[in-house]
């Protein structure tokens, strides 16, 4: 077995300091009846790295690979070219095979890699401050809710139609176990939520969360809905599933938005079917206190150099237990690593023409779609994706197109 | 003749000298300091070009950030500065570079930390997991065209399924933490369907922080239940506090304490009579994997760290996955969307459309997508490399291991269950014994010198300057007997109070930080000099 180094004397040798006879030994404390008398049956015995490789590449090879053919799809994923060097660094022994910096002293480079990471999403969201990551944009949406809640004390959330169908769903699961209340609504071809959202906020409300662009591609100044929420002591919430849409348009901070989440997988992590991904957090700086997952924090050493720990940890599951802001442990450290790498091999000249780039492209494309009999655009603004409705069901032609 | 000085030139070993002279740089040869991004970046450097058929967008044409065109961006264009710098591709190659190099890593060294199970990481899984198939893939591309990703998440449940004994398993939690609110909202569900309205969650005092957070987090209170002196869940306290108002137990095991809940069928036969569900943290499961199953145990919901059992990376926090396996009780509850494999032996998916006939009584979507997809090629790359025979040899490495650290070391450092039978995959020591004013944590960063990962730290809370070593199985015998060399050295420095170690490390690129001016004054973000200066 290649990846165990000990041999057979060595545990004899070691059972022999341990003053056992068998390995059977160190197991006496599972209940007799329970236990496993030689491998399960049924499973496959080990197998050599070649056949393994084989085994995927055959499985692989059953998939159709975005770089393989023209692309179009979006709504919450988004292929862009990942520069090669990224896939590299993230793949050093040192970032790859390290854990969490709870040791500060040698772990100087994630914890640096993470303070850069969180300016990197507070400026690309227009806000103060941002956490080193949640598992996802969903899940990201939902602790932003949650957090809304905290710092207003209420329980009354309003969704945008325009919110990410599947994060509304995630939303709806935890909110039916806390109790929370959502006011949500379907998304509408027909035009802006905005009014709805206006019309609904009361003192009772936590939070009005809207996605920026909507999930049909569409782009509407945040800054009335933040006005009337401040108005009645509630929060804005604004969702970005697509970060490369901040190099063209302001950010939701900039509008007024107090808590901004979003997916960070446009930049540099990849499409992986679904994950891992990247939870991006930020917020103003007066609910820094309220905020879930791990912070990264500058201070000195005792020489007084320059040095980064995670701080604020009174907030967390493994300090403050049942009273945590959030049960977030693990959270997606390399893929933030490989999106503050993206970020800083485009700075900010190149996420600009990226994003001018993306635009340009999506124009030509729904000008030219959208002359197609039959076919017309829904949207009157947009940055990279935009919504068509077609003369047929969507679905056969979807898959048609792949077919060629 | 010399082929190789044929200058003359003698090479000369240098006298020794104690102390270091400074350098220019602050650099230490290959010790090497490095600025942040926004301190050597410019907002002006781009270390990517671009293909565009946009003349005017491209560089040479003379972009400039203003050139959107066509009037769709609602007015509100980006104008003023973001503030992102950036480094052309040699820069940002170096500057990370420089950066790992200031972190330990399982690459670089022995990682004892207890309860994360810090092994080998096989480079097999990176390359499969990069295979254009999955890492290139869509999570919305017609079922059709991701077969093959389907089929990977289909033989990894079926694994894990056989692997614990149990029923079903819900594949989309992303981590431990996530993992554990599947469970137990999986359980609250269940409940519903009954009609039943449980509001508490039991938890011993030696849980992981996630078990209380995540009761908590999905609307339960939570209560502890006491460890007997021999570092086990007190049964007969559990027994009294079961009832009406007990939605279940949420148990770790192996525990925390290194041990193996040898009572755990009476747990779970207690906790079912009582009408409550019992909930496995499976931190540890790669203690028993082939040993024996959480399913024959009255186990009903368990997450697994795939990060963990199965060797994923960690990543310096994550990603990580956290796939539950469910008893035939709460298997109806479970999350959408999952694969379901259909009689032809294509694949399908469940989502919000065909559940409602497939899986009615799902308790709903946790992610937005199918759950690390990423973490799923890696896990079953790793579990088929090893297989049946292999996963059992590792259960057995890691707990023989474990068990020849724990007998090698009780001599010099107290080891509060050793009395209590062989520990599991892992050895739990404590602070006893030191020298006044010496504790776990000069005893950590003593092990830092020496060129350890320390060992977890005050964890678990039963035990007073906890110290957790999980040594795995990927290290050597060898391995292992130079570390405990060195832990006895340490060990005996702290005993006999030796002033050099309250002040190390001395070797690491930092000395110890200070974190409470990090808490008191946080700093979260990079600002400008004269920008930082004005905030003070």
């Amino acid at each position: 077995m290649r990846y165990l180094p000990l041999t057979q004397p060595d545990r004899q040798a070691m059972l022999g300091v341990i003053g056992a006879n068998t390995i059977d030994d160190l197991f006496v404390d599972v209940p007799e009846e329970a236990r496993l008398n030689g491998p399960i049956k049924g499973l496959p015995m080990h197998a050599s790295e070649m056949a393994v490789e084989r085994h995927f590449s055959n499985l692989a090879r059953k998939n159709m690979a975005a770089s393989h053919h023209p692309f179009f799809l979006g709504a919450g994923a988004y292929k862009h070219h990942v520069p090669a060097s990224v896939d590299h660094l993230i793949q050093r022994g040192e970032f790859l095979t390290a854990y969490t910096p709870y040791q500060p002293e040698i772990a100087q480079g994630t914890l640096q890699m993470l303070f850069e990471f969180q300016t990197q999403v507070a400026r690309l969201y227009g806000c103060d401050v941002a956490n080193a990551s949640m598992y996802d944009g969903s899940t990201a949406c939902w602790e932003a809710i949650s957090m809304a809640g905290r710092v207003t004390k209420r329980s009354k959330a309003i969704l945008s139609s325009g919110l990410h169908p599947h994060y509304v769903s995630v939303a709806k699961t935890m909110a039916k176990y806390t109790g929370d209340t959502l006011d949500t609504a379907l998304p509408d071809l027909g035009g802006s939520d905005t009014a709805r959202l206006l019309a609904a906020i009361d003192r009772d409300t936590s939070a009005v969360v809207v996605q920026y662009p909507d999930i049909l591609g569409r782009i509407e100044d945040l800054s009335a809905i933040a006005a009337k929420a401040h108005e009645h002591g509630a929060l804005l919430v604004a969702v970005v599933t697509e970060p490369v849409a901040l190099g063209a348009i302001k950010s939701p901070g900039e509008m007024g938005a107090d808590i901004v989440v979003g997916e960070g997988q446009a930049l540099g992590v990849g499409l992986q079917f679904g994950g891992p991904y990247v939870g991006l957090f930020a917020c103003k700086e007066k609910f820094v206190r309220q905020m879930p997952g791990r912070l990264c924090g500058e201070t000195v050493d005792v020489e007084g150099k320059r040095g980064f720990v995670l701080t604020l940890s009174t907030r967390e599951q493994h300090i403050r237990r049942e009273k945590a802001t959030s049960n977030i442990c693990t959270n997606s450290g390399l893929c933030a690593l490989a999106f503050s790498i993206h970020m800083t091999l485009l700075g900010e000249k190149g996420l600009r023409q990226l994003a001018a780039i993306n635009h340009a492209n999506a124009v030509d494309a729904a000008e030219r779609l959208s002359r197609i009999p039959g076919v017309s655009l829904v949207n009157e603004t947009f940055f990279n994706e935009f919504t068509l409705t077609l003369p047929k069901e969507a679905r056969p032609v979807v898959r048609a197109l792949a077919e060629k | 003749m010399s082929a190789i000085n044929q200058s003359g030139w003698r090479p000369e070993m240098g006298s020794a000298q104690s102390e270091k002279p400074q350098t220019f740089t602050g650099n230490r040869a290959l010790m090497l300091e490095e600025a942040l991004i926004f301190e050597i970046g410019s907002s002006d450097t781009c270390g990517v070009d671009f293909t565009t058929a946009h003349p005017e967008l491209d560089e040479g044409q003379g972009f400039n950030k203003l050139s959107l065109s066509g009037g769709k961006l609602s007015g509100l264009e980006r104008r003023r500065p973001i503030g992102l710098p950036g480094l052309s591709e040699p820069e940002t190659v170096r500057h990370y570079t420089r950066l790992s190099r200031q972190n330990y890593a399982i690459d670089l060294g022995f990682f004892p930390l207890g309860s994360c199970t810090m092994k080998h990481n096989p480079r097999l899984n990176e390359k499969v997991a990069r295979m254009a198939g999955f890492g290139d893939v869509h999570p919305l591309q017609p079922v059709e065209t991701v077969q093959g990703a389907l089929s990977v998440i289909n033989e990894l449940a079926w694994w894990l399924i056989t692997l614990t004994g149990m029923h079903g398993v819900a594949m989309t939690p992303k981590a431990g933490a996530h993992g554990e609110l599947c469970g137990v909202l999986a359980i609250k569900a269940a409940l519903e369907a009954r009609g039943e309205k449980r509001t508490v969650f039991l938890v011993p005092e030696s849980a992981h922080g996630t078990n209380p957070a995540t009761a908590a987090f999905a609307g339960f209170s939570v209560e502890n239940i006491p460890a007997t002196p021999e570092g086990r869940v007190d049964l007969t306290a559990l027994k009294a506090r079961l009832g009406p108002d007990v939605a279940g137990v949420m148990i770790t095991n192996p525990n925390t304490c290194g041990l193996f809940e040898s009572e755990m069928t009476a747990i779970s036969d207690a906790v079912h009579a009582a009408g409550g569900y019992v909930y496995c943290d499976g931190a540890n499961f790669n203690a028993i994997v082939g040993k024996v199953r959480p399913g024959d145990l009255g186990v009903d919901a368990m997450h697994i760290n795939v990060h963990k059992t199965f060797s994923t990376p960690h990543g310096g926090g994550g990603p990580g996955a956290g796939p539950v396996v469910l008893s035939e009780a709460l298997s109806p509850y479970g999350p959408i969307p999952y694969v379901a494999r259909m009689a032809d032996g294509s694949m399908k998916l469940v989502e919000e459309a065909e559940a409602v006939t497939d899986h009615p009584e799902n308790f709903g979507r946790m992610v937005a997508f199918h759950g690390q997809m990423g973490m799923f090629t890696r896990a079953l790359a790793y579990i088929m490399s090893h297989g049946a025979d292999g996963l059992k040899q590792v259960s057995e490495d890691a707990v023989l291991n474990a068990n020849y650290l724990l007998r090698s070391l009780e001599d010099v450092l107290d080891a509060p269950f050793a009395g209590s039978g062989p520990c599991m995959h892992e050895a739990l020591f404590s602070d006893d014994g030191m020298a006044e004013g010496f504790s776990t944590l000069d005893i950590a960063k003593g092990l830092i010198d020496e060129g350890y990962h320390p060992m977890t730290v005050y964890f678990p809370l039963v035990v007073h300057g906890a110290m957790l070593v999980e040594p795995t199985e990927t290290e050597s015998k060898a391995a292992l007997d130079q570390f405990i060399g060195a832990f006895r050295s340490v060990a005996e420095r702290a005993k006999a109070g030796d002033p050099s170690l309250k002040s190390a490390p001395h070797h690491a690129p930092r000395r110890r930080l200070d974190e409470t001016l990090a808490a008191r004054k946080p700093v979260l973000v990079w600002k400008e000099p004269d920008l930082a200066v004005a905030a003070e």
